[in-house]
């Protein structure tokens, strides 16, 4: 059954990618980057990285594809054609990128193998048994992310809040700019 | 057994969601295709999570619900006020 799943996800990906790739209005291609990222969510939600499929939802299922249609407001709704002559080089650079991907994937450890440096590291034993006693937390990863590595989170929180800040000052901008002539248009 | 047969279900919903997402002739079709598939996600994770005995999975789907329902919005209402998508050349009329 986890097969089926993987295999049919990966499938609507890889046909999403390619819509996208061939798609020349942009609209579409914007819905389209949402589309793909729930479908990586599901993928993650699949490998148990509940965490991360969350983050790929909100940034690229919700935000990405928000800030795409407010710079589609702003710029031209259609792609310019690319001549022909540029398909070979670009190919190329993709096939090499994706095969030099390919063969560090080898690399990897298999998938929920137990032997990986991250489940023998002494510090794993360290965080899983003396951390409820430390923190008093009974989350492991919450008191990584919140104990251990609090400065860390302090500094990421700041990041996100910045980037959250200026975006809406941008939309804001934007929306106040046009709003007379959003009035002329309604009473068409 | 039920929940994989629900499991099949959705996965064929997807297929057929996405087919309406790229053919899909108008913005709305594609709005709604994107809002229909955020929604197969919510159904996806919670039946995955009785599916493989995690059912603890279904607080995740709710709040992606949350999200989907937002960005649906968000993307409405960017279209409506901001004039999002929109280009005031009426050549390109026929695209969105």
């Amino acid at each position: 059954m986890l097969d089926i799943i993987n295999v049919s996800l990966l499938l609507m990906m890889i046909v999403t990618a390619l819509a996208i790739a061939r798609l020349r209005s942009l609209f579409a291609v914007a819905m389209l980057t949402g589309l793909f990222s729930l479908l990586a969510a599901c993928v993650f939600v699949l490998l148990d990285a509940v965490d991360v499929a969350f983050t790929e939802a909100a940034v690229g299922a919700g935000m990405t594809t928000v800030l795409f249609l407010a710079t589609l407001g702003l710029t031209r709704s259609r792609e310019k054609v690319t001549p022909k002559d540029r398909a070979i080089p670009a190919m190329l650079v993709a096939g090499s990128c994706g095969a030099v991907l390919i063969y560090a994937l080898s690399g990897l450890p298999e998938f929920g193998a137990a032997d990986t440096p991250v489940h023998q590291h002494p510090i794993t034993e360290k965080y899983l048994v003396t951390s409820i006693d430390e923190t008093h937390i009974p989350n492991t990863v919450t008191t990584l992310l919140a104990s251990y590595r609090g400065f860390d989170t302090l500094g990421e929180v700041v990041v996100i809040f910045t980037a959250g800040m200026v975006v809406l000052m941008l939309l804001g901008r934007c929306a106040r700019e046009r709003e007379p002539d959003q009035d002329a248009r309604a009473k068409d | 057994m039920m929940f994989a047969a629900a499991m099949l279900a959705i996965l064929i919903t997807m297929a057929l969601t996405l087919a309406r997402a790229v053919l899909g002739p108008t913005v709305y079709d594609r709005i709604m295709a994107v809002n229909l598939f955020g929604t197969k996600t919510v159904l996806f994770i919670a039946v995955v999570g009785f599916l493989f005995g995690r059912p603890e999975f279904l607080d995740i789907a709710l709040v992606y619900a949350l999200i989907n329902f937002i960005g649906t919005v968000a993307v409405l209402k960017l279209m409506h006020y901001g004039e999002l998508g929109w280009v005031d050349t009426s050549w390109e009329r026929d695209d969105l």
